[in-house]
Order: C-alpha cells, then sequence, then structure tokens
C-alpha cells in the first residue's frame, strides 16, 4: 500500500513540476513601466512637493473633464498648505448658494469644508461633451485601477504606474496598422488600446509653481502621485500606526514565549509523571 | 458544562455563585477546571484564534454600522466617509475587510486540522455538524457582508451568486420566484442592499449561539489531540488554565502581528480593486470573481457543463463534510499512524488550493503550456472530479484497507517513551 502511495506521489510532483503557469497579459503585448514612488514600501511617505505639483496638474488640466468628488478642500492641509493658503484656493471656486429675493441665484466664494466640484452636472452632460465617453471621477481611480498579486508580488500592478501609463504611451495612429475609431486613441496601457481620451498632457503645458519642469513625464508622475494621495489620504497614520502595533505586538509575542515556555517547563518533559 | 469544582474564595463570589453560577461555568470551560490533553500542538490554537476573529468582527461591525448607509445611492460613498472623515474609521474598516479573510484562514485551518487527525470521528460528530454549520453561516455572512460597500464586484458578485438560485427551477416559475424573494424585486437593488444588510448584522449573533454549542460539544467528550486516542488516565491531561491559556496568549499575539501587517501594509491584496469603483447595473465588469475564500467551490461550479448540476455540485462538495464520519471507516483517528490518509489528505488539500487557483481565470485561459495548452476549464473539472473521489471512493477505501501504525497506549505513556529516548 504504501509503495503504491509513494509512487502516486512522485508522479504528481514530477506532473506538477513540469507544470508552467502560462503568464495573463490581458491580450495587449505592451509590458507596463515600473516607477519608484517615494509613497511606496512599509516606511513610504507622501512626497509633498509632487503632490502639490499634481494637484496643480490637476487643477489646470485634468479639472476640465474629471471630478474628484470624494476630496475635500480642507484636506488639501495633508499636500503641506497652511489654513491661509487653503482658504484662498477654496475661494477660487463659486458654489451656487441659493437664491436673492428675486428668486435669481446667487454663488459665494468657495470654503475650506467644500468638496472639489464637479466639471459636469450630469453624466449625460459628460458624455455629451466627451464623444460619448464619461471621464471617470478621480477619487478612487489609484485604487480601482492596481492589480495586487499577494503571491506573486512582482506581477503586481500599482494604480499609480497604469496612469503614469495611460498619460504617456500615447501613440499617433494604431501601430498595429488596423484603422482607428473616430475620435479613438490608441493607447498601450488602456484595455482594448482605444481611449477616447485625446492625449492630455504635453511638455510645459502647466508652468510648476516651484519651478520643476514640467515634462510630460514630469506631470504624469506628479499627478499619478496626487491620485494616489486622493485615494488613500489615510496611507502615512496608517503605517505610522502599524509600525507602532507591530513593534508592540512583537515585543509581547516575544515576552509571551518565555512565559509559555516556563508555564510548561515541567509538563513538556513529563517530569510530573515521573 | 454543568457541574463544577469552582469554590470562590470571597464572601461575595459565594454569595453570586449560588445565585448564578456563571464563574463557575467559565471556570470548567477556559479555566483550571476544564482538562485537557496534555500533547496539543500549535494546530490547536486556531480555535481560540476563530473564536478572536468572531470577536473582532462583531465588534469592528458594530462601530461601522454607526456611520455606514444601506441605501444604493449613499453606501459607496458612506463607506469612503467611514475611510477619509470617521477618526480611526479606515482602521475598523481595514480592520473588517482584512479580518473577514483572516477568519476563513483561521477556519480553514482548524477544519484541515479537525481532517488531519481525525478530529470528526466518533463520539465528536455533532460536534463536526456545529461546526460546519458555523463555517456555512459564515460563507453566507461574508458574502452579504462584501456586498455592503455596494462597489462593482458587490453587485455584480450579487448578481451572479443569486442567479445561482434560480437554477432550482423544478416547476414553472419556481427559480424565478426564489430570485424575487432574495432581491425582492426583479434584480440586485436597493431592497437587495437592505435585506443582506440586515442578514449581515443578524447572521453573527446566530453564529455566536452556534459557537457555544460547538464548544458545549466539545467538553462532553473533549478535546481530540494529535495522537487522537481518548485521554483517560490523569496522566493524560492537564488544566486549561494555566497551560493552554498561556499558549492560546502566545499564538494569538503572533497571529494579531500577522494580521496587522495586512491591516497597515497591505490592506487591499485580498480585495478586488473593481469594488473601488461604484456599484454601475449597465457596466459588466471584464471579470467577476468572489472573494478569495469561495474560489475552490466557484471552480466546482464551473467545471459542471449543466448550471443546475454544477449548482448542485456545488452546494455538494460543502455537504459532502458532514457524513465524513461515515466515510471514515479506520479505528484510528490521527493521520499520524494513518501513511496513506495522511499522503491522500495532503493530496487533497493541494488539489484544493490548485481549485482556489483555477477560480480566479477564465475557462479558456491556458494554463498549463504542454501539447496545444490545457486551459482552466479542463483541468477544473479534473480537479473537481479528484475532489469528489477523495470524499467518495479514496477516503472510504483507503480508511478501511490501509495497514496504520502501531498507536501509543496512552498520551502519558507516549510523553514517558519521547522522555527515554531523549
Amino acid at each position: 500500500m504504501l509503495k503504491i502511495v509513494k509512487n502516486i506521489g512522485l508522479a504528481a510532483m514530477i506532473i506538477l513540476g513540469s507544470v508552467s503557469f502560462a503568464n495573463a497579459s490581458g491580450g495587449s503585448s505592451f509590458e507596463i513601466k515600473k516607477n519608484d514612488w517615494p509613497h511606496a514600501g512599509p516606511f513610504g511617505k507622501f512626497d509633498k512637493p509632487a503632490l502639490q505639483r499634481g494637484l496643480q496638474v490637476y487643477k489646470e488640466v485634468c479639472s476640465a473633464c474629471h471630478s474628484l468628488n470624494m476630496v475635500a478642500f480642507r484636506e488639501l492641509t495633508a499636500l503641506g498648505y497652511n489654513m491661509d493658503e487653503l482658504k484662498a484656493f477654496a475661494a477660487e471656486y463659486e458654489f451656487p448658494n441659493g437664491t436673492d429675493d428675486e428668486g435669481e441665484e446667487v454663488f459665494r466664494k468657495g470654503k475650506p469644508h467644500d468638496y472639489f466640484p464637479a466639471p459636469f452636472a450630469s453624466e449625460a452632460e459628460a458624455r455629451d461633451s466627451n464623444n460619448g465617453a464619461l471621464p471617470p471621477d478621480f477619487s478612487l481611480l489609484a485604487k480601482s485601477r492596481e492589480h495586487l498579486s499577494m503571491f506573486t508580488p512582482w506581477n503586481s500592478l500599482y494604480g499609480e504606474d497604469y496612469i503614469v501609463g495611460i498619460l504617456t504611451t500615447y501613440h499617433e495612429g494604431n501601430p498595429n496598422g488596423d484603422e482607428m475609431t473616430d475620435g479613438m486613441y490608441f493607447n498601450e496601457m488602456f484595455l482594448g488600446n482605444m481611449i477616447a481620451m485625446a492625449p492630455p498632457l504635453s511638455d510645459d503645458l502647466v508652468e510648476y509653481a516651484d519651478g520643476t519642469k514640467a515634462t510630460t513625464q514630469q506631470m504624469a508622475h506628479d499627478v499619478a502621485t496626487f491620485m494616489y494621495w486622493a485615494a488613500e489620504p489615510k496611507m502615512e497614520d496608517r503605517k505610522r500606526m502599524g509600525l507602532k502595533v507591530i513593534i508592540f505586538m512583537t515585543i509581547l509575542t516575544i515576552m509571551l514565549y518565555f512565559v509559555n515556555k516556563s508555564v510548561w517547563r515541567k509538563v513538556k518533559k513529563g517530569d510530573d509523571l515521573v | 458544562m454543568g457541574s463544577s469544582t469552582y469554590m470562590p474564595k470571597s464572601k461575595v463570589g459565594k454569595w453570586f455563585e449560588e445565585r448564578l453560577p456563571i464563574m463557575g461555568l467559565m471556570h470548567s470551560t477556559l479555566g483550571a477546571g476544564y482538562n485537557a490533553p496534555r500533547n496539543l500542538n500549535y494546530w490547536w490554537n486556531f480555535g481560540s484564534l476563530a473564536g478572536f476573529m468572531l470577536v473582532v468582527q462583531i465588534l469592528t461591525g458594530i462601530i461601522l454600522v454607526m456611520h455606514y448607509t444601506p441605501n444604493v445611492d449613499l453606501a459607496f460613498r458612506s463607506v469612503e466617509h467611514i475611510m477619509r472623515d470617521v477618526n480611526y474609521g479606515w482602521l475598523m474598516r481595514y480592520t473588517h475587510s482584512n479580518g473577514a479573510s483572516m477568519f476563513f484562514v483561521v477556519v480553514y485551518v482548524h477544519i484541515l486540522r479537525g481532517m488531519y487527525f481525525g478530529s470528526y470521528k466518533s463520539p465528536r460528530e455533532v460536534l463536526w455538524f456545529l461546526g460546519l454549520v458555523i463555517y456555512l453561516l459564515m460563507m453566507a455572512t461574508g458574502f452579504m457582508g462584501y456586498v455592503l460597500p455596494w462597489g462593482q464586484m458587490s453587485f455584480w458578485g450579487a448578481t451572479v451568486i443569486t442567479n445561482l438560485f434560480g437554477a432550482f427551477d423544478f416547476y414553472n416559475g419556481m427559480g424565478e420566484s426564489i430570485l424575487h424573494l432574495l432581491w425582492g424585486g426583479f434584480s440586485v437593488d436597493n431592497p437587495t442592499l437592505q435585506r443582506f444588510f440586515s442578514l449581515h448584522y443578524l447572521f453573527p449573533f446566530i453564529i455566536v449561539g452556534v459557537v457555544i454549542l460547538h464548544i458545549w460539544a466539545l467538553h462532553l467528550p473533549g478535546s481530540n489531540n494529535p495522537l487522537g486516542i481518548d485521554a483517560k488516565g490523569p496522566g493524560d491531561k492537564i488544566p486549561f488554565h494555566p497551560y493552554y491559556t498561556a499558549k492560546d496568549a502566545l499564538g494569538l499575539s503572533f497571529f494579531i502581528v500577522i494580521f496587522a501587517l495586512f491591516v497597515f501594509y497591505m490592506p487591499n491584496i485580498m480585495g478586488e480593486p473593481d469594488n473601488y469603483i461604484e456599484a454601475n447595473p449597465m457596466v459588466t465588469p471584464s471579470h467577476i470573481v468572489p472573494e478569495w475564500y469561495y474560489l475552490p467551490f466557484y471552480t466546482i461550479l464551473k467545471a459542471v457543463p449543466d448550471k443546475l448540476f454544477g449548482v448542485i455540485a456545488m452546494f455538494f462538495s460543502i455537504l459532502i463534510f458532514f457524513v465524513l464520519p461515515w466515510l471514515d471507516g479506520s479505528k484510528v483517528r490521527s493521520a499520524k499512524f494513518r501513511p496513506a490518509t495522511a499522503f491522500f489528505f495532503w493530496l487533497f488539500l493541494v488539489n484544493a488550493i490548485f481549485l482556489g487557483y483555477l477560480g480566479t481565470k477564465l475557462p479558456s485561459e491556458i494554463i498549463i503550456n504542454m501539447g496545444g495548452g490545457i486551459d482552466a476549464l479542463t483541468l477544473g473539472r479534473i480537479a473537481s472530479v479528484f475532489y469528489f473521489a477523495y470524499f467518495i471512493v479514496i477516503i472510504p477505501v483507503v480508511s478501511r484497507m490501509e495497514t496504520t501504525k502501531p498507536v501509543p497506549t496512552s498520551i502519558a505513556q507516549s510523553v514517558l517513551d519521547a522522555r527515554k529516548e531523549g
């Protein structure tokens, strides 16, 4: 009986050993480029200058079509702004504020508790202005495009890398030689390679307040950093608390190891039985 | 539970104990009054870990409900409100969402430990049943909880899973009636979300009730042990406290370190990124996958060409665990003395993990680059056949034919033997 079992086991191991797992690439033959993100890793922190530049790119370029519904101005303190700068930033926006005595709509200046206003009043309006496509909201985009792999971490794809990929891998025409649909652009990163968004960035499109040269790559990097912050604003708090919890629990575990050992000393070896 | 040797030292304690012997109950179930086999290894830690996870899920869940809104227009936003605005809301939500996964991890280990060491065998069949009932309730609770954030995978997962029940279309309109009852309407919509929310809050407390029965059923025969022999003599047992309270505390502390690594450093690794997109009935995700803990059963479902029989096979793949005590005809409990059983157990485990891996793949995806390529569907069928063959053929035959190794006469004797050797 045992011998049969061993033979079956050996056969199973040989079969399993010869299995090479095919890598699912989703049909696209383009490689995703991985970037180094200062906020990645267990001690990673947000790069505040990059966040501020990213906010500038969002405000001056992306926000023409993309909403950021879940982020309030008050949260921008995390980017390194003080309260006065924040109030000034919010005041650049206008919000409806009821009606006056004659029934006319009245507007007021934005305040820190206001949320970023959406560029379009409705999905229909957004689609109508964008050739039928709906520009997605930015609040969680970075998190909804990541593909993390627990068992093969090197296959993980960060949402930030995806965003940089989208912004920097446009082609003129279709490199495969196929015809392009009207109003569509070829993009290496996008599923199916056809994207309705025209290339949004070009060198020196914005003039950075901090003097950084605004290359397409730089702007893509900055806005991706900003979008990751928008999706996971509590990341620094989370990692900071995590470090404390893990140090505390590790020390407690070591102490409990010795407690347990001393409790079991006699019983373990059977001294109580002799 | 029942009789207790607990003697309160203080006068107040005595007065109270005469009126409500709850301290005596604690003493005899989790304290020095409960004697457990002296040789339990670390695999026996996972019962208390499962109990801990149940408490964590209930506590974090109660706090989450304080800020969550079960409405299709508000649910997604209210979860993000918890993540962004509520003090430590992100901690509660990540603990709860990763806690569900950790709960399943420890419960799977707990079940597999029972399988390996024969804990389901006489006289512990009812204990085993109650454990399986807890597991089924957990599956339902986990599924309904996953729907609550109302993301894309919540909505489409709910659509796919509820539609399975439509397969029970035994007479005209029956399948549809079942679906309408589950949905509270004609598709997954607001009534579905609200009933799932209600039941997601209710089920954990039913689980608590069944856990109490599970512990009650445990304390009549007492714990099984790695040798699988009955603990009889006084030398075979030691008081639960301080021995197993110390050991459980150590295991729990280590477990929390692992748990914390997920919550604080990779909180989204076990979730689907699509669930950070708000549910949209007009847009179907390219690939609908359930949570990882359902994946092996999902593969079995997909392996059967007929919908009704696929659903039946899926339910059967879990319900078959209920007859395990009778499929296994061996007189010896522990696989430690049953080499063939042990070998097939590990093969079953590898196969189950492989089934789970296949669950994430599209049926047509090529998994093995051999010959013309073998796709996920073919492999899923082979693995599903092995899964059922393990229960229906391998266990009944192997357990009855296998020559077992000599079993020690008592737990105390095995300790003394080990002492002599080393």
